[in-house]
């Protein structure tokens, strides 16, 4: 029984964001299907009384004072950007409402 | 190389030009280097020898060569991280790598190949194509890092900065003869290193030899004040370990769990050499068994692919990197989408729908949720193994280095390379590698993995220290000398 | 038929729900350095940080975590001993790393709540808002859409993006869902923006200008009907800008969802925009799938456990609440209930405050600030406090208690001094507008009057008082108005022997 569908991948890279042809999705889910048999057995430990640890140091409230830094020059900023006009990154039409 | 340029036997500049020279020579085969910074480099070479001359008090490796990792940002130099969403991309901003290793006079050569954004084991996922391991250019360098590891295997550079996120720095070192470390997480500053999965990345030093690779240890690491994460605390001397070479007494762990099934039978014999290397030194060996690390592996799957899956959205085409199809008829989100198709690879675009799912609303606890619980266990079981031993050791990668082609359409076979090293970053502490010799079946290099609690990386040093000259005396020569001399080669 | 607002509110009941986000006034930003300074060119306050930039990490702003926590604390809240910051994963263009760092499941606080009283047809009631929680995240940059009809988003060309304000500290706060208001819903939601954004004030810890976005709300509304017990599907209204909008907005809302119900239809449970102009809300982009935000915790920050002893300074460190202050000072200046809502309303008692503490008196305070000085700027629609300095109206009272202006003087020497004629004393110079309080000049004067109208002064001698009168205006005039008419009255009147 497959772990995961075509349409589970396609849905995934629709919130990902990346184009994928049908081909490419078919590969996917039969590829995704295998690591997810994989990996699922992290379920066999992962008991209710075992905490989760998302950092590997035991370190709490690294914080900076509120000083102002120098910034890039909108140059800088600008210099990688495909597009650009008056001083601000140019993009393609944003559809929609925010 | 560093006495050298302090007996001003040799200018920085010569040096440098001595390894652009070999870099002419060999990389056409090898295939180490993205990007070659001769400009940048020489200029700062010059600097350092006016330096010299006017007799400034410089960095002990000031003058000294070095090999970059494309994943790390370098001002005004393309930073590529060997994927092609990121082609030309010239960074605005140094990583606190990077500016420390100039603070110290060390000379940037040039930016080395590796898989796409760190995701792999043989850099073979390299948008740029693969590197060739110097031992056998028919084979993998390892990875993600394999072009820095083969920049030193081949003499291209004394020196080089790798990550290591699951294995990329201790894995190719391994299969190319070389020297790697990974630093205890936190150790080294991530700011600046284009970011694969957070909780698990970590800059490190390579180079041909213990020794070498702790004065470079010396200069990357320490607390950077741009990363929330890094250690507050003063580095341990790992100069001073490397150099002890005295481990009377010290108790050496053998991990019951990274060995048997999955090893190559040449790997395990070179390894339990050295670990008898190692009794002859006077330290004790203590059997040691770490259940978990057997789920090291899936749980590393889940957490490295769903970290990544965010830490990848920036690549947009909006800002900055490659944009596709913006001809005025399409939308923004198409645009993007677009990009992303033809800018990632296919690894890239695996791990990134692989992490998409597992931190999606349903399947969150299940899977990446359980994946940090693991994690927690694994340090558990490192916690409770460094009660009995001071160090771990173990095989780094299960095989030599296999060939280019051979392991690239199965994933899981591919992920398997890291089966040894990924428990060190899961639990955030420190790794290296070192050779231990040459496997009988195909004479290719073995690597021998060292592990230490966090906060600890001079015991790796120690101990590597101490086993390196022990090998060395016993083979009556460095083990790169037993490689087959390239084409080329100076 | 179409149900208007109080036909619908017969019918139905709503339940309210509001976010609000404040946007802080630390000097940098939240996860680095950069300067917040509105206005600035584009794209000149950013760094690899707030740009997304591949390689850069985020370090929390100490500051930020300190207002939350006093906005916390203002609000009765409990600060969390444990909190995480937490990336909230989606895609657009103005947000640079495509995920936004915010706070998930570990908010900083949770569980407050803020008194709203709102006028009722019984009087003064109070509406308890209970808070869900007060979290930190970062603000998006600012997109332009160039092209199109409308130069809104729909149907525009291309986008320009400025990045200056990504980055900027943010502060959300939640309600808990509001029921219980009945026809007093849009009173209510607009009394708690109200009273929020004066707390806020109160604390310095935002400018909150609606106007500028330094304070935003979304309302949530849903209806159901009167007696039933169920609750509706709600509808969120984003881009209402001002205190009257959220007024507006539920309103509105109201109106359409219960005209939605009552022709059967089902109400979608959608985002909508606010429009200014005709007070109705509009759709907003129809998502076709809910957007998953995959939250995960923030792995480039380390959590936020704040010391008990921080919390407690800061506990300490908090102002007088806005409520106990305006109770305060109404007892204080014996201002009846009325009179201190209108000056409430007029956004004026930190001015007339300000005044009383340099001297004046608060009925002259208020009568100034909110009589001559608010007609002249509503004229010209200013605020009152462009047009005049605190210390000017308090020097102005002060002349007046001191008997060297009249009222009538003082009016002159006011719209002097808004004419930009210089300080108080400037003008006073300038025009010439001295009280003449000589007495013997007065009685120069007094003594011309009575020989110049010596019949009326016969009058007042024989006791007619009101005779007076035309004296007095002669004495008037021929001092140019600058005499105290009291003043010239009783020395006119001992004078004739009265």
């Amino acid at each position: 029984m497959a772990a995961i569908s075509r349409d589970e991948v396609a849905n995934l890279a629709r919130l990902a964001r990346i184009t994928m042809s049908d081909v490419e999705l078919d590969h996917l889910a039969g590829e995704m299907d295998v690591i997810l048999g994989a990996v699922a057995r992290v379920q066999e430990v992962a008991g209710s009384d075992v905490l989760p640890t998302s950092h590997p140091l035991a370190v709490n409230n690294v914080t900076r004072e509120d000083l102002v830094l120098p910034s890039l020059t909108p140059t800088e900023a600008l210099s990688g950007a495909p597009a650009s006009d008056e001083g601000r990154f140019k993009v393609p039409q944003i559809l929609g409402e925010e | 190389m560093a006495a050298a340029l302090n007996k001003k036997e040799i200018s920085a500049v010569e040096l440098a030009n001595q390894h652009y020279d070999q870099i002419a020579a060999v990389d056409k085969d090898v295939h180490a280097f993205l990007y070659l910074d001769k400009e940048g480099a020489l200029a700062q070479a010059k600097e350092v020898d006016k330096k010299r001359a006017a007799g400034e008090k410089l960095s002990p490796l000031a003058g000294v060569p070095l090999a970059l990792k494309d994943v790390m940002t370098q001002k005004g130099v393309p930073t590529t991280c060997g994927s092609k969403i990121l082609e030309g991309w010239k960074p605005p901003y140094d990583s606190t790598v990077v500016s420390k290793l100039k603070d110290a006079g060390v000379i940037i050569l040039g930016k080395t190949n590796m898989d796409e954004f760190a995701m792999g084991s043989s850099t073979e996922n390299s948008a740029y194509g693969p590197t060739h391991n110097p031992w056998d250019l028919t084979r993998i360098p390892g990875g993600s890092g394999g072009g820095s590891s083969a920049s030193l295997a081949a003499f291209e550079a004394p020196l080089a900065i790798g990550t290591d996120t699951g294995g990329s720095i201790r894995q190719p070192a391994a299969v190319t003869g070389t020297v790697g470390v990974k630093p205890t997480y936190g150790g080294v500053s991530r700011y600046g290193l284009v970011a694969f999965s957070s909780s698990l990345d970590q800059a490190g030093p390579c180079a041909r030899t213990v020794l070498d690779t702790a004065l470079l240890h010396q200069v990357i690491a320490g607390f950077d004040p741009k990363d929330s994460t890094s250690i507050n605390q003063a580095v341990p001397d790992v100069v001073a370990a490397a150099k002890k070479l005295d481990i009377k007494g010290m108790k050496i762990g053998v991990v019951k769990q990274l060995a048997g099934d999955g090893y190559q039978k040449g790997v395990e014999n070179k390894f339990n050499e050295a670990v008898a290397e190692l009794v002859k030194l006077g330290a004790e060996i203590v059997e040691v068994s770490c259940p978990n690390f057997e789920y090291a592996l899936a749980a590393y799957y889940l957490i490295a692919p769903s970290e990544c899956s965010s830490n990848l959205a920036r690549f947009d085409s909006m800002r900055f990197g490659l944009r596709v199809a913006d001809n005025g008829t399409k939308g923004a989100e198409e645009v993007m989408n677009l990009t992303r198709q033809a800018g990632f690879g296919r690894e890239v675009k695996r791990r990134i729908i692989l992490g998409t799912y597992a931190l999606s609303s349903g399947y969150y606890d299940a899977y990446y949720g359980s994946a940090q619980k693991v994690r927690t266990l694994i340090k558990q079981d490192f916690d409770a193994a460094f009660t009995k031993c001071d160090v771990l050791v173990s095989p780094t990668a299960p095989t030599t280095a296999f060939k280019i082609g051979e392991k690239s359409n199965d994933p899981l076979a591919m992920y398997l390379n890291d089966i040894a090293t990924i428990p060190v970053n899961m639990a955030g502490i420190g790794g290296m590698s070192l050779p231990c010799g040459l496997a009988e079946e195909d004479n290719l290099p073995v690597g021998f993995q060292i592990m230490s609690p966090a906060m600890k990386d001079d015991r790796m040093y120690l101990v590597g220290g101490a086993l390196e000259a022990a090998l060395l005396s016993k083979w009556g020569k460095p083990i790169l000398d037993f490689a087959p001399k390239l084409a080329g080669s100076k | 038929m179409s149900l208007n607002y109080d036909q619908a509110i017969e019918k139905y009941e709503p339940t309210l729900g509001l976010e609000v986000h404040v946007e802080l006034n630390t000097k940098s930003k939240m996860f680095c350095g950069c300067a917040t300074e509105f206005g600035a060119q584009p794209n000149t306050q950013t760094c690899p940080v707030c740009l997304g930039l591949p390689g850069a990490l985020p370090v929390v702003n100490k500051k930020a975590i300190e207002s939350s926590i006093l906005i916390g604390l203002a609000l009765n809240c409990s600060i969390a001993p444990f909190s995480r910051f937490a990336r909230k994963n989606y895609f657009y263009p103005d947000m640079p790393k495509n995920f936004q760092t915010s706070q998930y499941d570990e908010p900083i606080c949770v569980n407050g709540f803020l008194d709203v009283e709102v006028e009722t047809d019984e009087g003064m009631k109070t509406f308890r808002i209970e808070i869900e929680r007060v979290h930190m995240e970062e603000d998006t940059g600012k997109s332009l859409h160039v092209g199109g009809s409308t130069g809104r988003i729909h149907g525009a060309e291309y986008s320009l993006l400025d990045y200056n304000r990504a980055g900027i500290p943010l502060v959300e706060i939640v309600t808990k869902i509001v029921p219980g208001t009945g026809k007093y819903a849009p009173l209510v939601a607009r009394g708690y923006v109200a009273a929020l954004r004066d707390i806020l004030r109160g604390l310095k810890v935002s400018d909150v200008k609606m106007e500028q976005g330094s304070l935003r709300c979304d309302v949530n509304l849903s209806l159901s009907k009167t007696g039933s017990g169920k609750l509706g599907t709600r509808s969120e209204t984003k881009n209402v800008n001002s205190l009257r909008s959220v007024e507006r907005a539920v309103t509105g809302e109201v109106i359409r969802q219960a005209n939605r119900l009552e022709s059967g239809e089902r109400i979608v449970q959608e985002t909508r925009h606010f429009l200014e102009e005709s007070g109705e809300t509009r759709p907003g982009r129809s998502k076709e799938q809910a957007e998953d935000y995959r939250y995960f915790p923030e792995p480039d920050l380390v959590p936020v456990v704040p010391d008990a002893k921080w919390i407690e300074e800061l506990r300490k460190s908090l102002p007088e609440k806005p409520a106990d202050r305006r109770a305060r000072l109404q007892t204080a200046w014996g201002v009846p209930d009325k009179e201190m809502a209108a000056m409430v309303n007029a956004e004026l008692l930190d001015t007339v405050e300000e005044t009383v503490l340099l001297g004046a008196d608060p009925t002259k305070a208020r009568s100034w600030w909110l009589g001559e000085i608010s007609r002249i700027a509503n004229d010209r629609n200013v605020l009152p406090t462009e047009l005049i300095l605190v210390k000017d109206v308090a020097q102005v009272i002060s002349l007046i208690a001191s008997g060297e202006l009249t009222d009538k003087l003082a009016r002159q020497v006011v719209e002097g001094v808004i004419a930009g004629e210089g300080n108080p004393a400037d003008v006073i110079n300038k025009r010439g507008l001295k009280v003449v309080s000589d007495d013997s000049a007065l009685m120069k004067a007094i003594e011309d009057a009575i020989a110049a109208q010596p019949e009326t002064a016969e009058r007042v001698r024989s006791g007619n008082i009101p005779a007076a009168g035309a004296l007095i205006g002669a004495v008037m005039k021929a001092t140019g108005g600058q005499a105290d008419a009291a003043k010239v009255r009783e020395l006119l009147l001992k004078h004739l022997g009265q």
